[in-house]
């Protein structure tokens, strides 16, 4: 997905966003059994699910894992192939890529997002508050190409509808507006166009969730503004902030269909292998050197992986039982 | 950037300074709540624009001409002729391509949807309100794939089905999109807190079978978290980009995602080289973005709310 939310990417998903729970809430049904007489039917209910979940989740994971550490003919080889892409003079420069676009879009994910929600929490007139979250939430349904290739059209003076701002920037024409220092900033000015409004909608629910009496419990107290929002709506959205920062920093990773079109809208002068997963793709479809492909693509698995079960394990926020 | 900056303090002041139940925004207020709601507003409207101006910049460019979007107001309005020029220019492109690939995309997302429905909620059902071997550790698998980018398993999935020959088929779409952990989770959600289990079981006693329990009184009560699944999947499915892109070679499989890149090559003001008789302008590749996403679009659109509460419920009641 556009590098968002996920999704919400945003994505959601990006913009898709898990509806999310949480365990305390079922200390009164813990004990309510279930019965071990509907076994059978359990096994029947779940098998299609199951059976999707390994031939598209599982196998592929496990047989990428197998092709990495092997050779073309099948021979075992060790960490040949990562050490090959390690080595690859194009793998440090995508590292760094996505690395330094993750830290200005992380960073201005979590501080705007936390600000806009605030703010709209904070409007008391009910039709503006409404139609903010709907506009900050509608470019969500543009995800992906759309979303890129909307861009490319703002992003280009010639014709954008803010030209007037990228010339007041310098910017004369699209090959200066997107030259590869401008990069990070304009994929986080994309991914953020596009999955912000999903997450200002989590977060605002999130501040709704507050309950009215410790807001006013904090106002008697005597609590001012700041107090406020650093004592008591940070630390109640600190989950929801959480999950936002690990689903982004996971999504932000797989960066792929952002400079891919971008690459193609501009003759390459963004280059086809700005990311690790156009590196990847690059590896299997141009060099049909699948093994390479597979040692990045577990990398990459990896690093979401271990968010995702760092996030299952210690987030808070999903019911597991 | 200083408006921005102190801006977090007025807001909170705001929200703190008022009571519960509030009367409307009134006139009354001392000047330090007059300039938070100053900044508030400030803050509102950039933002407002920001997310706003591109697509409304975008709706009105398909109504103009190569040159009109080039010279007049980026927000003024072309004209109908202006539109139904585009409308047949993108149509003609490659004889009609995109009438096919709006039709791919709604072939995948409609089927890969339903293979969901059928797969997930027996699913969600079973985890939330049945016993059996090894359903925790594929709660937990679910959540774990749920959490990871769907971009994650692209390639390793490609490398799967390049050995089986599947490259090139519909179903190299479609089944990966079939597997949606999301949904399983939604619903398992939604089964484990909104159905009494003394109704399914009152069920039982009068003689319902297990089957039957699952589709006369658990499935017509989960309709709202059904269509909240197949919303999700269906836009998923709909707007994902780098799956169909690895594993379709063939233009006339292409979902309108993938299509778009190919309007995008044969479009002069992007791409030199492709100036001819078959190039694509501007305002025609505008149209070709807003087609892209129509069906999305529209749902937003009218579904908001259903949206919303489908993304914030679950966790937010304690």
């Amino acid at each position: 997905m556009t590098a968002t939310v996920p999704d919400v990417e945003a994505t959601a998903a990006a913009g898709v966003t898990p509806r999310l729970g949480r365990s305390p809430r079922r200390a009164g049904r813990a004990s309510v059994r279930r019965s071990p007489v509907k076994n059978r039917m359990g096994y029947v209910f779940v098998s299609g699910y199951t059976v999707l979940m390994l031939v598209f989740g599982v196998f592929p994971a496990l047989y990428a894992l197998v092709l990495s550490v092997t050779t073309i003919d099948g021979s075992f080889a060790g960490f040949d192939n990562f050490a090959k892409v390690l080595g690859d003079y194009r793998f440090l420069p995508a590292v760094g890529h996505v690395a330094v676009y993750l830290v200005i879009w992380l960073v201005s994910l979590l501080v705007l997002v936390v600000l806009l929600a605030l703010v709209v929490h904070a409007i008391r007139i009910r039709w503006l508050s409404n139609a903010s979250r709907f506009i900050f939430y509608i470019p969500g349904a543009l995800a992906g190409a759309s979303s890129v290739m909307l861009w490319l059209f703002v992003l280009d003076p010639s014709v954008s509808p803010v030209g007037w701002l990228l010339e007041a920037f310098g910017f004369e024409s699209f090959v200066q507006t997107i030259n590869p220092a401008n990069l990070p900033v304009v994929f986080t000015v994309i991914a953020f166009w596009t999955g912000a409004g999903g997450w200002i909608v989590i977060m605002y629910g999130a501040l709704n969730n507050i309950p009215e009496e410790v807001m006013e419990a904090a106002k008697i107290d005597g609590a001012n503004a700041v107090q406020t929002a650093v004592r008591i709506q940070l630390p109640m959205m600190k989950k929801w902030i959480a999950y936002m920062g690990i689903m982004s920093l996971a999504a932000g990773t797989q960066l792929f269909v952002e400079p891919q079109l971008l690459s193609q809208a501009s003759n390459a002068v963004v280059a086809n292998d700005y990311s690790l997963n156009q590196l990847a793709y690059l590896y299997a479809f141009q060099q049909n050197d699948f093994n390479g492909s597979a040692a990045i693509s577990i990398l990459l698995l990896v690093i979401a992986l271990a968010l995702s079960a760092f996030f299952v394990a210690r987030g808070g926020l999903f019911e597991k039982d | 950037m200083t408006a921005l900056s102190t801006a977090p303090g007025h807001v909170a002041d705001r929200a703190a300074a008022r009571p519960a139940k509030r009367s409307p925004a009134g006139l009354r207020g001392t000047p330090g709540q007059w300039s938070g709601r100053f900044v508030v507003a400030l803050v509102l409207l950039a933002f407002g624009l920001f997310f706003a101006i591109p697509i409304v910049w975008l709706l009105l460019a398909t109504t103009k001409s190569p040159t009109d979007l080039i010279q007049n107001n980026p927000f003024s309005f072309g004209s109908l002729d202006g539109f139904a020029v585009n409308w047949n220019a993108l149509f003609a492109f490659q004889d009609g391509a995109v009438v096919g690939w709006l039709g791919n995309s709604a072939l995948y997302s409609v089927v890969a949807l339903a293979i969901t429905l059928v797969v997930s909620v027996p699913a969600g059902y079973a985890l939330a309100l049945t016993e059996f071997r090894l359903r925790r550790a594929l709660l937990v698998t679910t959540l774990v794939v749920m959490l990871i980018p769907n971009t994650a398993l692209v390639l390793p999935v490609f490398l799967e089905l390049n050995t089986v020959g599947l490259i090139g088929s519909p179903l190299a779409v479609i089944l990966p999109f079939s597997f949606f952990p999301f949904g399983v989770y939604l619903t398992y959600i939604y089964f484990n807190t909104s159905i009494p289990r003394d109704l399914l079981a009152a069920a039982r006693i009068d003689g319902c079978t297990e089957f039957g329990v699952f589709t006369r009184i658990a499935l017509p009560l989960a309709t709202p978290v059904v269509a909240l699944v197949a919303f999700f999947s269906f836009v998923q499915n709909w707007n994902n980009y780098f799956l169909p892109f690895v594993m379709l070679p063939a233009s006339d499989q292409y979902p309108m995602q993938v299509g778009l890149t190919s309007l995008l090559a044969s479009t002069p003001a992007f791409n030199p080289s492709s100036a001819g008789a078959a190039s694509v302008q501007l305002p025609t590749l505008a149209l070709a973005t807003i087609m892209s996403v129509l069906p999305v679009l529209i749902v937003f659109l009218f579904s908001q709310r259903f949206l919303v509460s489908g993304m914030t419920a679950g966790g937010t009641k304690e």
